[in-house]
């Protein structure tokens, strides 16, 4: 009995590292053009940008900077991915407009080795860029009744923290309220976030971004005009 | 990831080497890769770094598929200013192994450098581990054990 030894890891084992290497694929020698580079030190690096995105949910409302010290594919800002690089792995699947070319598409295969998929309802993270219209709320995976914590986080790339519609915020980690004025949101994109605010404990997270900075927007915060 | 999949010639030549680079002693490489001299810009896509995978295997090759157990192994991929991107996985934690098996992957794929790598690196490379193979499968060989069943004559 010669045991015929693989190198395949199909399945993550329970006591891998996360960052496991996967097995090798034999790819084709047609060269892969323009892949950019992740982290340089993807541990501590990823480790700080986790830390920025639990303040930026800890405190709605709030935008907080983000050193974002990576490659950045054309379509996505530095803080889009920054966050995909720590927060997408193959365990998360992502959905991406179709309109954007491969480059953003690439990158993540790569480095975050995630599957992408068509639809928002089976995507842990829907990643919407500057100049694509986000899925309605509605149609993002508000988790299932047992595990609200499956639902989709969105992660939407605005215009900016000020000069759009002047919002008021209140709920969970606001003390009184937080005023906020993003531009660049869908036109009933508040509307939407109604009734999400209503569906707790079910409903999708959402992370706004700009630039090196990133705004977290829970489901448990409520938005008056 | 099937390994089933039938390679095309490209793809099986690339395995080929991707696998001497990856076996090959960490010295004996490095040794051939500083007589490559100067080589050309590229930047690191994936720097070095080091996880662990679990190796499967099959008994007889049609059993089930088990766990055999866990290896760490090294894996980098750097880009060249062409486009052309080297990968490497190699088992252990040598940092140093894994980026310049990288590199050489790179460098296999372009024309200009193909004959001098596979000259200078590869074949030598490969013919060390064929020479470790063959002793080692002669050491196994003085060990081996002939089962036969004698024919008994009871007619």
């Amino acid at each position: 009995m010669n045991p015929a030894v693989t190198q395949t890891n199909p399945q993550p084992h329970p006591h891998a590292h996360p960052r496991a290497p996967t097995a090798p694929t034999a790819r084709a020698a047609a060269p892969v053009t323009n892949l950019l580079p992740g982290f340089a030190d993807p541990g501590v690096q990823a480790q700080a940008v986790f830390r920025v995105a639990l303040q930026a949910m800890a405190e709605p409302g709030q935008p907080q900077a983000l050193a974002a010290d990576c490659g950045v594919p054309e379509g996505l800002s530095p803080a889009l991915a920054a966050l995909l690089l720590t927060l997408a792995d193959v365990d998360t699947p992502v959905w991406l407009p179709a309109g954007m070319d491969g480059g953003a598409a690439a990158f993540l295969r790569f480095h975050c080795g995630c599957p992408l998929v068509d639809t928002p309802a089976q995507a842990s993270f829907v990643v919407v860029p500057a100049g694509h219209a986000a899925p309605d709320l509605a149609d993002c995976n508000g988790g299932d009744p047992a595990y609200p914590d499956r639902s989709t986080t969105l992660l939407i790339e605005v215009a900016g923290w000020q000069g759009g519609a002047m919002l008021r915020l209140a709920g969970p980690g606001i003390a009184d309220e937080r005023m906020l004025a993003p531009i660049g949101l869908p036109a009933d994109f508040w509307r939407q976030w109604a009734v999400n605010h209503r569906r707790f404990p079910q409903g999708v997270d959402v992370l706004l971004t700009h630039d090196r900075a990133v705004c977290g927007l829970p489901r448990t915060t409520r938005v008056e005009a | 990831m099937d390994t089933h999949t039938p390679e095309t010639g490209s793809q099986a030549a690339r395995s080929a080497w991707m696998r001497v680079l990856a076996l090959a002693d960490g010295a004996a490489l490095d040794q051939a890769y500083q007589a490559l001299g100067p080589l050309p810009a590229f930047r690191p896509l994936r720097a070095p770094e080091v996880g662990m995978t679990m190796v499967r295997g099959r008994a007889g090759g049609t059993g089930e598929q088990f766990n055999l157990g866990e290896m760490s192994v090294t894996r980098c991929a750097v880009a060249f200013e062409q486009g052309v991107v080297g990968t490497a996985y190699v088992q252990g934690r040598s940092l140093r192994h894994a980026e310049q098996a990288a590199v050489l992957d790179g460098l296999l794929q372009m024309d200009d450098w193909y004959e001098a790598v596979q000259t200078i690196v590869v074949a030598p490379l490969a013919r060390v581990h064929e020479e470790r193979r063959a002793r080692r499968a002669a050491e196994a060989a003085q060990t081996r054990v002939e089962f036969f069943t004698m024919v008994r004559g009871e007619n």
